[in-house]
């Protein structure tokens, strides 16, 4: 039982983290049309930056409000330069430039903090906070992190103009243009988000994984899988669905024995094919028509 | 009453490489109704698409001194021109309350825009009954009131209005012309309605143009046009 409810407490810490990529992908696929498979790299590349505040001397949260900062005007800058030229172009074309963003950014980093594996420091110390063993200080304060920064999301987007604003782009921006709304900059608005809300998952899975170049791979697999699971249309599902699949993943490496430690990663695979197949508009989506 | 408040000249617009309207002119008084009447296809919904930079388009737009042909669609609309788009344009998953808070996103005095929530509510008191509610289950016509008065909302000079009939009971728009006169004159907003229900807006309109295949063939006084046989018999059917 005490295992049983250790792995569950676990898989929630990741879970956030999962969340979060997942919520970051819901908020560019909604605006675009689009899977943003640079989102982990963009992540990773935050991650680093903090990584290099903290070893120029500034303290941790200094270093990580600060890396939250630059992630935001860094996604801004790639929806004004990179994506905006692109807005008319066909899917293939934005796919083509989100993977070459995960090219440029992965051997970016690669090339200027080289491949080896960092440490990254926790702000939350490693000590138990429930029971013994039960649960990690670091994993507790993972969930604390996620749940403030949902709030925060949820806050801004339910009562504030901008946030309004910024739905209403998203929905249908034909009618935003036709109440005075900038869609443009809406869609830039919510690159910067998105980026700042993978910086956060980056800086604070780190610790767990460790920081290099390809840190953020299995983490966007899992972040696709969680919004998979919650349908691409829902913010609130990917939430959902990220917590789920943390979870899952932990509980079935532990009592499956022979998925254990290292087919851990075909859960997420599995969780997908399984979702797409049955439910494709996933448990919290909506079944999208597209009148041609 | 005869000051010009939208002067168009010469309009062509394009769908790709295919030419909807060919060399238009046409101007709308201000405080007035003006309505623009033709078949489908005609081009009446591209010409308002014109007027809002919503398509590609050639020729001179001039909204009282400003020139506004080329300019972005959300900068046309900040200048008090509101357009009721085809198919009403309705964000339909969210509730009515921020459909309306929508319509006036690009202003900033909270107790005015209260205020204006009310007063479109004095317009569509159902929308009140339906405030909270998600704008997707509302009816047709409530959904079409709800595109008016989100359009309301901007406090507009211009009111651009497609079709508002469209898909709706007869009483129904029997209901949402005369709110519509009502508008007109009290609001001091004036209106450019296009229309194929012609004798419905012949009745509502002071002036009148008549689209044909992209080009203007009759313009004029809208009593004059309904009270035309001959160009009732050619152009509208009735």
């Amino acid at each position: 039982m005490e295992l049983f409810l250790h792995q569950v407490l676990a898989g929630l810490a990741t879970g956030g983290i999962y969340a979060c990529m997942a919520l970051a992908i819901v908020m560019i696929y909604q605006a675009i049309d689009g899977l943003n498979f640079a989102q982990g790299e963009m992540a990773m590349f935050s991650t680093f930056i903090a990584w290099q505040l903290i070893e120029w001397g500034v303290p941790f949260w200094g270093a990580f409000f600060l890396t939250l900062a630059i992630s935001f005007a860094g996604g801004y800058m790639i929806e004004r330069v990179i994506m905006r030229p692109l807005h008319n172009a066909p899917i293939l074309s934005h796919v083509a430039m989100f993977i070459a963003l995960f090219a440029i950014l992965n051997s970016g980093a690669g090339f200027i903090w080289d491949y080896q594996v960092k440490n990254f420091p926790t702000p939350f110390g490693t000590k138990s906070v429930i029971g013994e063993g039960l649960l990690s200080a670091h994993d507790a304060g993972m969930i604390g992190a996620t749940i403030v920064m949902l709030l925060f999301l949820f806050l801004f987007f339910r009562y504030t103009r901008i946030g309004l604003a910024m739905r209403a782009a998203a929905a249908n921006p034909e009618s935003a243009r036709l109440v005075g709304i900038r869609v443009g900059q809406m869609l830039a608005l919510g690159w910067g988000m998105a980026a700042l809300i993978g910086a956060i998952a980056g800086m604070l899975i780190a610790p767990v994984v460790f920081l290099e170049p390809n840190m953020m791979s299995s983490i966007l697999l899992y972040g696709f899988a969680g919004a998979v699971v919650g349908g691409l249309t829902s913010p609130a599902g990917a939430v959902i669905g990220g917590l789920m699949v943390g979870v899952i993943e932990n509980l079935a490496g532990t009592f499956i024995p022979v998925i254990g430690r290292e087919l851990k990663l075909s859960i997420a695979l599995a969780l997908i094919i399984l979702v797409l197949t049955v439910k494709p508009s996933g448990l919290f989506g909506r079944t999208v028509v597209h009148r041609v | 009453m005869s000051t010009m408040l939208l002067q168009a000249k010469n309009i062509c617009a394009y769908y790709g490489p295919t030419q909807v309207l060919h060399g238009l002119d046409l101007s709308i008084t201000e405080g007035g109704i003006t309505t623009l009447l033709g078949a489908n296809g005609a081009g009446k919904t591209t010409m308002l698409r014109s007027v809002c930079g919503m398509v590609r388009t050639t020729g001179e737009v001039r909204f009282r001194d400003q020139e506004i042909a080329g300019k972005a669609t959300e900068d046309i609309v900040r200048l008090g021109i509101a357009h009721v788009p085809e198919g009403r344009g309705t964000f339909v998953r969210l509730t009515v309350e921020e459909n309306l808070q929508l319509g006036a996103i690009t202003r900033g005095n909270k107790a005015e825009i209260a205020t204006d929530v009310e007063r479109v509510f004095g317009y569509f008191p159902r929308l009140r009954e339906r405030y909270r509610q998600q704008a997707g289950t509302l009816s047709g016509g409530e959904q079409q009131m709800l595109a008016i008065g989100r359009a309301m909302m901007l406090r507009p000079t211009l009111m651009l209005l497609d079709e508002p009939s469209f898909g709706l009971a007869p009483l129904i728009v029997q209901e949402v012309f005369s709110i519509l006169k009502q508008m007109n004159r009290r609001e001091k907003m004036s209106i450019f309605l296009v229309e194929q229900n012609a004798a419905l807006a012949l009745d509502l309109a002071d002036q009148a143009y008549l689209l044909e295949t992209g080009r203007v063939v009759m313009a004029g006084a809208a009593r004059e046009i309904r009270e035309d046989e001959n160009i009732r018999r050619a152009y509208l059917g009735y």
